[in-house]
């Protein structure tokens, strides 16, 4: 086991839902937040009795964690510290909507010793959000960034989505400039992909998205800009002022093991892989979560390492297997250099940013 | 009881597709009481799971049925069903030359169509008694008077007594069956000439070994007597004779003049009773055979490879199977640079080819991969030589070619004259030469011409009935090499020749196909992490290129937290996609694309 442990809660509820979101979540009433509460500090204890190891990341995640409210987010916070050996430094997130802010939430947050806030914008042009299905404005979005950071929230992520329907690079530099008006030190920025079974998804054909090419554009557009203006790529879809990457987040790229409680949520202890169904009233009533296999493999390693900017890195390779890192990748790797896809040097293999936007094909070439 | 042979029938059923052929013949075998209804499925007649599928019949399949007749005497009815595809023509006119009459069926709503006529012809060659029968009149739309004064226009068949029936319901159907026993002739046999028995069908059974089909023209056989095989020469001890009944072998003691049966033999292949061979007897042979054999030859080639290459001996072992019940289909082992170890296969057409290959890819599971066929070349060299190439990667160096010949086909064609100059047309574009032209009747004509083989075998048939709506009906026959500027094509990916893609084409279309062939590669070759360029080429001149971009975005960008699992599963997806390609030095090919430069017409 490893020496600390990320901890992440699923919050499966939300006001609306989104057009392109298949996270699992839906509209609850004070009785079901009730009940669902219950049974998280129940797990909670219940999983503090196998892990010793102490907690340094905490990620409240949705779903719209905002709308379970500040009472019970704090309430559930108060039960993991007093299960878990939790550090003083940890990182506990919160992922809030801007419309499900308001001053109440945010000082009960800061109470319960949250420090970091996630917001998803995804768009400052009020077009792309009502195509989007977004239920706020980006007023609400400017107003919610500043309420926190009036209460002492320094380390605030926003969400940004590239590949929307009409999004043009000028439209891109409105959300940019958008964001980083707000002067936050995260940004995450996800390109739409249409899920099966979400509203969009059905109405995929009538929609004017931007072609290939266009997309890769705006991602790399991003990419720039975030970085002119010192927020540094760290992962395929993450950006950060340097130390304030997320902590919770990269140890789902180093491969390092963390709970997940919720429906939904996906677990990685022991080495062992295993997910709670999308099933509320089962995660209700206590059901047990299925069993995902061993994780923690080499392949796994290095396909999450190369999601990351440092990539992989031989001598942690050799630290975490006890082997050198497989002669037939770097193979493959010198075959993919003149792809100008990855970068290959004596401490490490790494993707380029054309190589990120093609990271399944190189990763499957590297790996098989 | 035997069965006087003035009551036997010998006959067979024709009709143009879905005219409801196979539909009648199974309302024949239940008012017989062959079947019992409860066994009946749909088209009994047709066994395989893709005579069904298609409609088409592959194989001639035999039947006897004892019909008490209104007369009150018993009958013996032996119905030949027959293949109907311009592919097994020679297997069709086997099964006539065995019968004395035809029922000729045309659909009560659509009339006279072309595959109606161009068996009706065929039967009248063989002398047949024609039986016109109008199908389907339980159809709102079907007009049975109508469609018989055009049977009587068109055909000059007399229609008054034809029956008007629906096979689908029942109604009617017993006059087919006494229109048989009174229209069409029994037998003339001759139980004391020496055996002549026709051969018009074989299949290979696991437990007794081939079961030959026959028609007895002359003479007798029973089991323990020696067989001789007239062309081929094999002889064999019979181990049984009998009748073929809808459930099932039947044996008998003697199968005489007149009588449709089966022999077993203990014969190992389906090559040593080949159709339209004449069995006599070792101890009193017949002086001639049966006029109308001849070796049917394998005319279309093609490479089959498994897309997985360890399924190769998987492939041989089907291929072998295959053999057994299917005489006209040859293969032997070759390798292409492109796809590893295969097999050179021949058939007798493009619909051989497809069904060969169905049967493959279903009855065992293999995942094939096909080249461009190809048909025969004689390839005459400087040095005085001649070289036959099936295979174009076997084509000769230019520069030691004298001149090539193809082989050429007398084709016909019969059409309402309304068509004549699309379908002239489309042979002028297959390079065909005019040769005549013959009014059959007002409304129908025989054009005649000569056409290269290679013109016809990918797609003609398929374009000539879009053409024409399906009205015109074409039959070819190979009746000669001609000199030819032919030239050979090949396809470079990424700069390294496609073996596999080569193809021979007359000098003046090349340039069209070449276009064609690059646009084809272009939409069905993935973008991949480095652009790609696809280039037709005549030795080192390249006559047609295009392009094909570099992928720009494969990425899961959007944060699943913690399920690892769902990202692996990708990974593994792209691995097994990455399985089904074929890896051409740098560039991976999916099966689609060669599917798609075999296919050009398919726009």
């Amino acid at each position: 086991m490893t020496d600390n442990i990320g901890l992440y809660i699923h919050i499966p509820f939300c006001l609306s839902k989104c057009g392109y979101c298949d996270f699992y979540s839906f509209v609850p009433d004070e009785g079901t937040m009730n009940r669902y509460l219950d049974a998280l500090l129940k797990r909670t204890d219940e999983y503090s009795a196998v892990i010793n190891c102490p907690v340094d990341t905490i990620y409240i995640g949705g779903g719209t964690p905002s709308v379970f409210g500040g009472e019970r987010i704090s309430h559930l916070i108060e039960k993991i510290r007093s299960c878990f050996s939790v550090t003083p430094d940890c990182e506990i997130t919160v992922e809030c909507n801007p419309s499900s802010v308001d001053e109440k939430l945010v000082k009960a947050l800061r109470e319960a010793g949250a420090n970091r806030i996630s917001m998803g914008i995804q768009s400052a042009v009020t077009s792309e959000r009502k195509s989007l299905g977004r239920l706020s404005d980006s007023q609400q979005a400017k107003q919610a960034v500043e309420l926190f950071r009036a209460n002492g929230f320094e380390n605030i992520s926003l969400d940004l989505m590239l590949g929307l329907e009409n999004q043009t690079i000028d439209t891109l530099d409105e959300s940019l400039d958008f964001i980083l008006s707000l002067d936050t030190k995260h940004v995450s920025a996800y390109l739409l992909k249409l899920e099966e079974g979400t509203p969009l998804f059905e109405k995929r054909n009538s929609l004017s998205l931007p072609d290939e090419d266009a997309v890769c554009e705006l991602y790399l557009h991003t990419v720039k800009r975030l970085r002119e203006n010192g927020i540094f790529q760290y992962e395929i879809s993450n950006f950060a002022r340097p130390g304030f990457e997320s902590r919770h987040n990269l140890k789902y790229w180093n491969d390092e093991e963390y709970l997940g409680l919720g429906p939904s949520a996906h677990s990685f202890l022991d080495g062992k892989r295993f997910y709670f169904e999308r099933d509320f009233d089962g995660f209700l009533n206590g059901k047990k979560p299925k069993d995902d296999g061993f994780g923690g493999g080499e392949e796994e390693y290095i396909m999450l390492r190369l999601r990351l900017t440092n990539g992989v890195r031989f001598d942690e390779f050799q630290k975490r297997f006890g082997k050198a890192f497989p002669d037939s990748i770097i193979k493959e790797a010198k075959n993919l250099m003149k792809y100008e896809v990855i970068t290959l040097d004596k401490s490490g293999i790494r993707l380029t940013e054309n190589g990120f936007l093609l990271s399944n094909s190189v990763i499957a070439e590297l790996l098989f | 009881m035997a069965i006087p042979k003035e009551n036997i029938r010998n006959f067979s059923i024709i009709a143009h597709i879905d005219h409801g052929k196979s539909t009648l013949a199974d309302r024949l075998l239940e008012l017989t009481d062959s079947v019992a209804s409860r066994d009946m499925t749909a088209q009994l007649l047709d066994d395989m799971d893709l005579e069904r599928e298609r409609g088409i019949t592959i194989k001639a399949h035999a039947v006897k049925l004892n019909y008490k007749a209104d007369n009150g005497q018993e009958y013996e009815l032996n119905l030949i069903d027959t293949p109907g595809h311009v592919d097994f023509n020679y297997e069709v006119s086997r099964s006539l030359a065995a019968c004395e009459g035809a029922i000729l069926i045309v659909d009560a709503s659509q009339g006279i169509e072309a595959q109606t006529l161009a068996n009706t012809y065929l039967a009248l060659d063989h002398n047949l008694e024609i039986v016109p029968v109008i199908n389907k009149i339980d159809l709102p739309a079907a007009d049975p008077e109508r469609v018989a004064e055009e049977v009587e226009d068109v055909i000059g068949l007399d229609c008054s007594n034809a029956p008007r029936v629906s096979a689908k319901t029942g109604e009617n159907v017993r006059q087919v069956l006494e229109r048989i026993v009174e229209d069409i002739p029994a037998p003339d046999a001759n139980d004391d000439a020496p055996l002549r028995a026709l051969i018009f069908d074989s299949v290979y059974d696991n437990y007794r070994g081939v079961i030959v089909y026959v028609r007895i023209m002359e003479g007798t056989l029973k089991a323990g007597e020696t067989m001789l095989m007239m062309a081929t020469g094999a002889q064999f001890n019979v181990v049984e004779v009998g009748y073929m009944r809808a459930t099932g072998l039947e044996p008998c003691e003697e199968l005489s003049a007149g009588e449709v049966g089966y022999i077993t033999a203990s014969i190992k292949t389906v090559r040593d009773a080949k159709v339209g061979d004449t069995v006599t007897k070792l101890e009193r042979k017949a002086d001639t055979p049966l006029p109308g054999y001849r070796k049917v030859n394998p005319m279309v080639f093609c490479g089959v490879y498994p897309a997985d290459g360890a399924d190769y001996e998987a492939l041989r072992d089907a291929l072998e199977k295959l053999q057994l019940n299917d005489a006209s289909l040859s293969y032997e082992p070759e390798t292409s640079g492109a796809l590893g170890f295969g097999f050179r296969c021949g058939f007798l057409g493009l619909l051989h080819l497809e069904i060969i290959q169905e049967r493959l890819e279903r009855e065992y599971n293999l995942d094939l991969v096909t080249t461009v066929p190809s048909v025969i070349y004689k390839i005459h060299l400087r040095d005085g030589s001649v070289v036959e190439v099936d295979n174009p990667t076997h084509y000769p160096d230019p520069a030691d070619i004298d001149y090539p010949e193809e082989p050429i086909t007398n084709a016909h064609i019969y059409s309402p004259p309304d068509y004549v100059g699309a379908i002239m047309d489309l042979c002028q574009d297959r390079r065909g030469v005019f040769k005549d032209m013959t009014y059959l009747a007002s409304d129908r004509v025989d054009i005649h011409y000569e056409l290269p083989l290679n013109e016809i075998i990918y797609d003609f048939f398929d374009v000539l009935k879009s053409r024409t709506r399906g009205y015109a009906s074409f039959d070819y026959e190979i009746a000669s090499y001609k000199r030819s500027n032919l030239i050979k094509l090949d396809v470079l990916l990424n700069g390294d020749i496609i073996d596999a893609l080569s193809f021979i084409i007359h000098a003046d279309k090349a340039q069209a196909r070449a276009r064609k062939i690059a646009e084809k590669l272009k939409d069905n070759i993935p973008r991949q992490m480095f652009e790609i360029p696809i280039q037709i080429a005549v030795g080192s001149k390249v006559i047609a290129r295009e392009t094909v971009k570099a992928m720009r975005k494969d990425v899961l960008a959007k944060c699943y937290g913690g399920d690892i699992t769902r990202k692996k599963k990708l990974l593994e997806k792209q691995k097994e996609g990455k399985k089904r390609m074929r890896k051409f030095g740098t560039v991976e090919v999916p099966q689609e694309a060669f599917m798609a430069v075999l296919k050009l017409e398919d726009d």
